[in-house]
C-alpha cells in the first residue's frame, strides 16, 4: 500500500532525511521518501502491519506536524459536499419563509382590528419595527448580497429585490415619521410595512420551492453516489477484516459474499458468480464472472461468492467516472441557453432602467394632469417598486440548466450517459440515424449458424473434426468454430500434419484420417465433389452466412455456415427508429450481398455497402450535405472517425468501459433500443427546455409592462407590489417544475 | 408640464446615465496573476462577485485560481470558464483550486453557473 501524506515544518535537506529515516525505520514501512519541495512523504507499507495513522504519528514523534491525507477529491465526494450544501440551503430558507409568512399575516390583520381606534401612529412605529426585523433577519442576505454584487458592478435577482423593498421600506419611514409632510402636500402617508413583509415571505417562499426542486433535478445523481459502499471486506495476512474504503489500496484482494454490493472496481481471482450490473448499464441481465473478469464496484454480486483484486479506486473508479461524466454534462451548456445568457448579462440593469422609466411617466402625466406633486410622486414610486419586484431573471437562469440536470441523470439510470449539453440538443434534432453493421446491427462476434452434415456422419462428429482441425488456426471463423464445439462440450483432439493453405483453408490429421476445411477452391484443388450441396450454398449465402466446406479422406463430410448473428432486439429497434420519422441508413465494410441481407433482416432499405474504413467518414458527410443532421451508431472503437464527423456520436454497448472519447453519447448497453431511447429523451428534453425559455421570457415581457401599468390606461389594471412578488417567487418555481416533468421519461 | 417636471425628467434620465454607466461601462481594478515556477497562481474572492474581476495573465504559463468562496449564496456556487469547458463546484467557506492551461493570448471570461457574476481573465 502506497499513501502520500503532507508534512509540514521541514525546513532543510536535514530535516527531510530525519523524517525519511524515522519512516524506514518503522515496522511495516517498505520504503518511503520525503520530498521537502512538496512538503509531503511518500510511503510504501504493508497494510497487515502498520496504517496511514501509526506513519502519521511516528512522524509527528520526530517534531513536525503531519496529518492524514484527505480522501481524493472525487465526484462522489463532490456530489455530498453538493447535497450538503443544498438541503442546508432549503432548511434555512424554508424557517425563514414560515416565520415572516407568520409575521406578514398578522401585519395584514392587526391594523384590520386596530382601525379607528386612534392607536394608528403606535401601529405604524411598531410595524416599522416588525419589518425592520423581517428585513435584518429573514431578507438579510439579499441586502448582503445585493451591495456584494453591486460593489462587483454586477446586478441580480437580490439586487432587484433589495431595492424595490428597500425602497419601500425608506419611504414608509417618513411616512411614519413625518406624516404631515404627506398630509400638507395632498397625499395620504400610506405605508408599505405589510407589503414589505409578505414581499420577503413570498420570495422566500418562492426560493425554498427552487431549492427543493433543484435539489431533485439531482436526485438520479445522487442514488448514483450512495451505491458506493462504505467498508469493503479485504484479506489482510490471510484473515477476512472488514474496512472502510478509504483505507482500502491497489491490490487488495475483496471478498464479497452473495447478494452484497461490490465495494470497488477489481478481476476476480477466485469464485465465479452473476453480478447485476443494472444500476450503471440498465442491463437487467446479470452477467457471469469467473477468474479474471473485470467487475466494478456498486453492482450487486449474485448467488456466487467472489474474491477478487482491487484495481481502480477513487475518482479512477468507473462509478466515480460515471458521476464525473454525468456532472460534466449537467455542467455544460446547451447552444439554446446563448440566448437566455445574453439576456440576463443585461437584464437587472434594464429593469432598473424600465423602472425608472415608469417613475418618471406617471409622475408627469399625473402632475400635468390634476395632481399634486405628492401624489404625483407616490403613484410613480407604487410603479417603479412593482417593476423591480415582478422582474425575474431566475426563471430564465433555470430553464435550460435544470432540464439538462434532470434529463442526464435519467438518463444515466438507462445507461445512456449524454456528455454535454451541445450533444443532447444536437441528439434531439437528429433526422437521419446511420449504424455500423459489425458490432452494431449485429453482435460484432462471429458464431456458427449452421451445421449440415453429408452422408453418414453426425453433426457432432463434423464440428469435432472441423474444431479439433481448425483449434491451430487463429483465424475468426476458426475461432467461431472452436468455441461453438467447446460451448457444446465437444471434446477437441490436436491435429497433427497440420498445413495450412493461404487464401483456401487447413488440412491436417485428426484421429489417422485426413481432414480438410476451407473454401469451394480448396475442395476443387482437392477433388471434392460440391455438387451435391449445390442448393445449400445458394441458400446460405443468400442470408449472408460463410460456408465452409469440410472433407474426410477425401470425400465432402459437411458444410459449416459461420456468421455475425444480428443483435435480436435489432429489428425492433429500428422499426421504433423509424416510427420515430427517422432515417434508417446502414454503413458496412461488407460486399453488397451480406450487407444487403442483413439489412432485409432487420428492415432496412437504406444500405451503403462495401465501404472502407477510411470511408465511412465521407459517407457520413455526403448524407450531412443533403441537409440531415446525421448520428452515427458505431462501436467507437473503429468507428472512432465516423463518430466523431458525424453530428452526434454514439458510442454503443460499451459496456462499463465508457471513456470513449469519440462519442458524444455512450451507451452502456448493447442493444439499438437505447438509440432510440436517448434520442427519444433529447427530443423531450429539448421541448421542455423551450417550453421553459418560453415562460420564462413571456412571464418578464408581459409581467413587466403590467407591473409599470402599461394596462391602466386601457383597463385600469395596476399591480401592487405583493402580488407582483407572489408572481415573481411562483415563476421560477413553476419553470424547474416544468423540468422536472422529465423524471417521468420512460423510453419503452 | 412645469419646471418640477423637467426636473424629474432630467432627474430620471441622469439616473439611467448613470445604471448603464455603472454596470456596463465602468470596470473595476485589474489585478496580475503571479508567476511562481511553471505555474501563475492568482486567488479570487467570491462573495457577490468576483474580487478581482479583471484578471491578466501571461501566455506561456498554466494558470492556478485559487477561488475562495465566502459566502452561501447559491448564485455562485459554481465557476465556469466556458472557453477551457471547465465547470466547478465552488464549497462555500472554502479555497477552491481551477487549474487552466497556458492560455493563448486573448480575452477569456469567467461566469458563474448562470452567467451572472462575470470576471475575465485577459492573456497577453
Amino acid at each position: 500500500m502506497k499513501v502520500v501524506i503532507p508534512v509540514s515544518g521541514m525546513t532543510c535537506a536535514a530535516c527531510e532525511a530525519r523524517v525519511q529515516k524515522t519512516l524506514k525505520q518503522t515496522p511495516g514501512v517498505k520504503d518511503a521518501s520525503v520530498n521537502l519541495m512538496m512538503a509531503n512523504a511518500t510511503v510504501t507499507f504493508d497494510a497487515g502491519e502498520t496504517s496511514t495513522d501509526k506513519l502519521v504519528n511516528a512522524i509527528r514523534e520526530t517534531g513536525y506536524e503531519a496529518s492524514v491525507p484527505g480522501p481524493v477529491e472525487n465526484a462522489i465526494e463532490d456530489q455530498a459536499n453538493r447535497d450538503r450544501e443544498q438541503a442546508a440551503e432549503f432548511r434555512e430558507l424554508k424557517v425563514k419563509a414560515i416565520v415572516s409568512g407568520a409575521a406578514g399575516l398578522i401585519a395584514m390583520f392587526v391594523p384590520m382590528l386596530l382601525h379607528g381606534s386612534g392607536a394608528e401612529r403606535e401601529l405604524s412605529f411598531a410595524m416599522l419595527f416588525a419589518s425592520l426585523g423581517v428585513m435584518g433577519w429573514a431578507g438579510r442576505h439579499f441586502y448582503v448580497r445585493a451591495w456584494a454584487a453591486f460593489r462587483h458592478r454586477a446586478a441580480d435577482m437580490n439586487t432587484l429585490i433589495a431595492l424595490g423593498t428597500g425602497a419601500a421600506f425608506v419611504y414608509s419611514v417618513i411616512a411614519t415619521i413625518a406624516p404631515e409632510f404627506f398630509i400638507s402636500h395632498g397625499a395620504a402617508p400610506d405605508v408599505y410595512y405589510e407589503a414589505i413583509i409578505i414581499i420577503i415571505a413570498l420570495i422566500l417562499t418562492g426560493n425554498a420551492f427552487e431549492a427543493r426542486a433543484k435539489r431533485e433535478t439531482t436526485a438520479a445523481l445522487r442514488s448514483l453516489a450512495g451505491l458506493q459502499p462504505k467498508t469493503a471486506r479485504v484479506l489482510r495476512n490471510e484473515v477476512e477484516v472488514e474496512i472502510p474504503l478509504e483505507e482500502l489500496v491497489s491490490g487488495d484482494i475483496v471478498v464479497v459474499r452473495p447478494g452484497e454490493r461490490l465495494p470497488v472496481d477489481g478481476e476476480v481471482v477466485s469464485g465465479q458468480s452473476a453480478v447485476d450490473e443494472s444500476m450503471l448499464t440498465g442491463e437487467s441481465v446479470p452477467v457471469k464472472k469467473v477468474e479474471g473478469s473485470r467487475v466494478v464496484g456498486a453492482t450487486i454480486n449474485g448467488t456466487g461468492s467472489l474474491r477478487y483484486r482491487a484495481t481502480t479506486l477513487g475518482s479512477d473508479s468507473v462509478l466515480a467516472q460515471i458521476l464525473k461524466m454525468m456532472r460534466d454534462a449537467q455542467g455544460s451548456r446547451a447552444p439554446m441557453q446563448h440566448l437566455a445568457d445574453r439576456v440576463s448579462a443585461v437584464f437587472v440593469p434594464t429593469v432598473i432602467v424600465i423602472a425608472i422609466v415608469a417613475f418618471v411617466v406617471w409622475f408627469v402625466a399625473l402632475h400635468t394632469g390634476e395632481a399634486t406633486t405628492a401624489a404625483a410622486a407616490v403613484r410613480g414610486f407604487a410603479a417603479a417598486v412593482t417593476v423591480l419586484i415582478i422582474a425575474c431573471p431566475c426563471a430564465m437562469g433555470l430553464a435550460v440548466p435544470t432540464a439538462m440536470m434532470v434529463a442526464t441523470g435519467k438518463g444515466g439510470q438507462f445507461g445512456i450517459l449524454i456528455k454535454g449539453g451541445e450533444a443532447l440538443q444536437r441528439a434531439g434534432d437528429v433526422t437521419v440515424v446511420a449504424l455500423d453493421k459489425t458490432g452494431t446491427v449485429t453482435l460484432g462476434r462471429p458464431d456458427v449458424t449452421d451445421i449440415i452434415p453429408v452422408g453418414s456422419i453426425t453433426e457432432e462428429d463434423l464440428l469435432r473434426l472441423a474444431a479439433s482441425l481448425e483449434s491451430a488456426s487463429e483465424h475468426p471463423i476458426a475461432t467461431a468454430i472452436v468455441r461453438n464445439a467447446k460451448e457444446r462440450g465437444i471434446e477437441i483432439v490436436t491435429p497433427g500434419e497440420f498445413d495450412s493453405h493461404t487464401g483456401l483453408g487447413v488440412s491436417a490429421k485428426v484421429g489417422g484420417s485426413s481432414v480438410a476445411i476451407g473454401n469451394a477452391a480448396l475442395m476443387t484443388q482437392l477433388g471434392v465433389d460440391l455438387a451435391a450441396v449445390a442448393d445449400q450454398t445458394t441458400r446460405l449465402l443468400e442470408q449472408a452466412r460463410t460456408a465452409v466446406y469440410v472433407s474426410k479422406d477425401g470425400a465432402l463430410a459437411g458444410i459449416l455456415a459461420v456468421a455475425d448473428p444480428v443483435r435480436p432486439t435489432s429489428r425492433d429497434a429500428i422499426a421504433r427508429l423509424k416510427s420515430m420519422s427517422l432515417r434508417v441508413v446502414m454503413i458496412s465494410g461488407d460486399r453488397k450481398e451480406t450487407a444487403q441481407a442483413i439489412a432485409n433482416g432487420v428492415g432496412i432499405t437504406d444500405v451503403i455497402a462495401g465501404v472502407l474504413p477510411g470511408g465511412k467518414v465521407a459517407e457520413v458527410q455526403r448524407l450531412q450535405s443533403g441537409g440531415a443532421v446525421v448520428a452515427m451508431v458505431g462501436d467507437g472503437i473503429n468507428d472512432a472517425p465516423a463518430l466523431a464527423a458525424s453530428d452526434v456520436g454514439i458510442a454503443i454497448g460499451t459496456g462499463t468501459d465508457i471513456a470513449v472519447e469519440a462519442a458524444d453519447i455512450a451507451l452502456m448497453r448493447g442493444d439499438l433500443h437505447s438509440v432510440a431511447d436517448a434520442i427519444a429523451l433529447s427530443r423531450r428534453t429539448t421541448r421542455i427546455m423551450k417550453q421553459n425559455l418560453f415562460w420564462a421570457f413571456i412571464y418578464n415581457v408581459i409581467g413587466i409592462p403590467i407591473a409599470a401599468g402599461a394596462l391602466y390606461p386601457f383597463m385600469g389594471i395596476m399591480l401592487t407590489p405583493v402580488i407582483a412578488s407572489a408572481a415573481m417567487a411562483f415563476s421560477s418555481v413553476s419553470v424547474v417544475g416544468n423540468s422536472l416533468r422529465l423524471r417521468s421519461f420512460n423510453p419503452s | 408640464m412645469n419646471s418640477i417636471d423637467y426636473a424629474v425628467v432630467a432627474a430620471g434620465a441622469a439616473a439611467i446615465g448613470w445604471v448603464l454607466w455603472y454596470f456596463f461601462f465602468s470596470s473595476g481594478p485589474a489585478a496580475a496573476a503571479v508567476a511562481d515556477a511553471g505555474l501563475q497562481q492568482v486567488s479570487v474572492t467570491v462573495k457577490g462577485g468576483y474580487d478581482p474581476a479583471l484578471i491578466k495573465v501571461r501566455t506561456d504559463k498554466p494558470v492556478r485560481f485559487v477561488f475562495d468562496r465566502q459566502e452561501t449564496s447559491s448564485c455562485s456556487e459554481e465557476i465556469v470558464f466556458p472557453d477551457f469547458g471547465i465547470r466547478k463546484f465552488l464549497p462555500a467557506f472554502q479555497k477552491t483550486v481551477v487549474d487552466i492551461p497556458a492560455p493563448a493570448a486573448g480575452s477569456y471570461e469567467f461566469t458563474c453557473g448562470m452567467s451572472m457574476l462575470r470576471g475575465r481573465m485577459v492573456a497577453e
